[in-house]
């Protein structure tokens, strides 16, 4: 992690200084206005830019983890209905069929009708990562904000528009959640697959039930394989955070925006952002990385491998 | 909404205006992967080179893109640019940039990825007949590499042509922010948002397709 954290140091000088080389780049550097911590005219400060960008900071990571939480949770549900492959049959109650009929998710047996709940499961599952996966986050962030009050039930929509708490960052962690969570579930998925079915057929023959199959073999090897692909998830939603400037979220992005509309010092701030930025994803891979090591299976190649 | 219900008239009669927006969106996406694949191919050939300076700059590259929201990519570079060259030259150029530069470190990882999983013996086999690294490279690893990167590289297309959406933030006139601009003069949101909508999962879906065509394609060969 040492290490790492010198890579990072060491590339930011690197980049700065290459900025600094570049061509006839005369800029006059501020750097003292990031330490404006209230409003001093003298001092250039117009505003308090060190908590503007400290507030930024939060709200980043508020509006990442929330959504991340969603992401994680939903993610998790629909990867693992993606990988249903087995009929899941419910008998509809005091309804008789007089006659034998058999499509894909509806069926009769001996004049009892059974509808293939796993089949409606695992065709949401497809269609929900499809349209999460193939809309801009942008444009489905707008459909949040703007479209969705205005399709649902007056009274909700009113309620949306007037009495949500924190209307932009709700809807930007709401929006962020459910599009992660359409990345989330292919990982998850991924893992799953990436299990030999001897695996699956071993716990069947031991007589666990699907749901112990999937509860204390698939899930537990599979989250932990897929670790590292989730880590690039997680640091995506910090990075896609960013987008909800664009519906008024005052997250790091839009605060060194600000700053740079307030002060002219826009290099300053950018720099402040992008060393935030960096930091957080070194702070969170570091961390990744103990977890992936304090997880680890004794003797599972694949996971050593990587 | 105050006009009240869907009025789906004000989409056909802005389709000339959104077809011009649609038309820079490609233009920024086609450029965008071009440049960005050119260059994505130096910095993977760099990053694995056996000289360590070249590797640990690549690498350095790599990682400092990977960690900055392309929104904040764009801004640097929409301030920057002009500020380098001492010369305004507009928005479209600076976007550019900052998608090449951008969308370069991704590339970079995807060739990579490509050019480890093309087996060791070819290129001992190349180098055993002689071929310095730069021919090795040019006549056997290359080419077996792209074939096997053919359909990552194509989901790669796929999500720079959604990201090029954020161009919004500047104010280029791209797909959405025309429809935006349709949206908020004629207080039309709900219609022109759903079709922008319904456009780019159709386009994208489309991709999607041809991304699978091509994986069974390689997949049976």
């Amino acid at each position: 992690m040492m290490r790492g954290a010198l890579r990072v140091g060491l590339s930011v000088v690197v980049l700065l200084g290459l900025t600094g080389c570049a061509g006839d780049f005369r800029y006059n550097w501020q750097w003292s206005i990031l330490t404006c911590t209230s409003e001093n005219i003298d001092a250039g400060c117009i505003g308090p830019y060190f908590y503007w960008i400290l507030q930024g900071l939060w709200w980043t990571i508020a509006v990442a983890s929330a959504a991340w939480v969603i992401a994680f949770s939903l993610g998790s549900v629909i990867g693992i209905l993606r990988t249903l492959d087995k009929p899941i049959l419910v008998v509809v109650p005091f309804v008789k069929s007089p006659i034998y009929f058999r499509t894909r998710w509806i069926g009769t047996s001996k004049g009892i009708i059974t509808v293939d709940v796993g089949w409606f499961l695992h065709g949401f599952a497809n269609i929900y990562v499809t349209v999460f996966r193939n809309v801009p986050l942008l444009v489905q962030l707008f459909l949040w904000y703007f479209v969705f009050p205005e399709l649902v039930p007056h009274d909700a929509g009113m309620w949306l528009k007037r009495d949500l708490p924190f209307p932009e960052v709700s809807t930007a962690i709401f929006c962020l959640g459910l599009y992660t969570a359409s990345r989330v579930a292919e990982q998850v998925r991924a893992g799953i697959n990436s299990i030999s079915r001897g695996q699956q057929y071993a716990a069947m023959a031991i007589g666990l039930t699907p749901v112990q199959v999937y509860r204390y073999v698939l899930l537990p090897v599979s989250f932990r394989i897929i670790i590292p692909p989730l880590t690039s998830d997680f640091l995506g939603v910090f990075k896609n955070s960013s987008l909800a400037l664009t519906i008024g979220v005052l997250e790091l992005t839009a605060m060194t925006r600000q700053i740079e509309e307030y002060s002219y010092a826009g290099f300053e701030a950018f720099t402040a952002a992008t060393v935030l930025y960096i930091g957080v994803t070194a702070i969170v891979m570091g961390a990744m990385r103990i977890v992936e090591a304090r997880v680890r299976i004794p003797g599972m190649i694949s996971l050593q491998a990587k | 909404m105050e006009s009240g219900g869907f009025d789906f008239h004000i989409v056909f009669h802005s389709i000339p205006f959104l077809a011009k927006g649609m038309g820079l969106t490609l233009l920024l996406t086609v450029l965008g992967i071009a440049g960005g694949l050119v260059f994505g191919t130096v910095l993977a050939l760099a990053r694995l080179a056996p000289f360590k300076v070249l590797s640990f700059a690549a690498g350095t590259y790599v990682n400092f893109f990977r960690s900055m929201p392309l929104i904040l990519v764009i801004f640097w570079f929409y301030f920057l640019v002009p500020l380098v060259l001492g010369q305004e030259i507009g928005a479209f150029q600076s976007v550019l940039i900052a998608f090449i530069m951008f969308e370069a470190a991704y590339y970079c990882e995807i060739m990579r990825a490509g050019i480890q999983s093309v087996r060791v013996g070819q290129a001992y086999a190349g180098e055993a007949l002689g071929l310095t690294y730069p021919q090795n490279m040019r006549y056997v690893v290359l080419p077996q590499a792209f074939r096997n990167m053919i359909p990552i590289l194509v989901s790669q297309a796929i999500v720079l042509f959604q990201d090029t959406a954020l161009v919004y933030v500047v104010g280029l006139s791209d797909f959405l922010y025309s429809a935006d601009i349709i949206a908020n003069s004629e207080n039309r949101l709900m219609e022109m948002y759903i079709t922008v909508a319904i456009v780019y999962f159709a386009l994208c879906s489309w991709g999607q397709f041809q991304v699978r065509n091509l994986q069974k394609k390689f997949a049976h060969e």
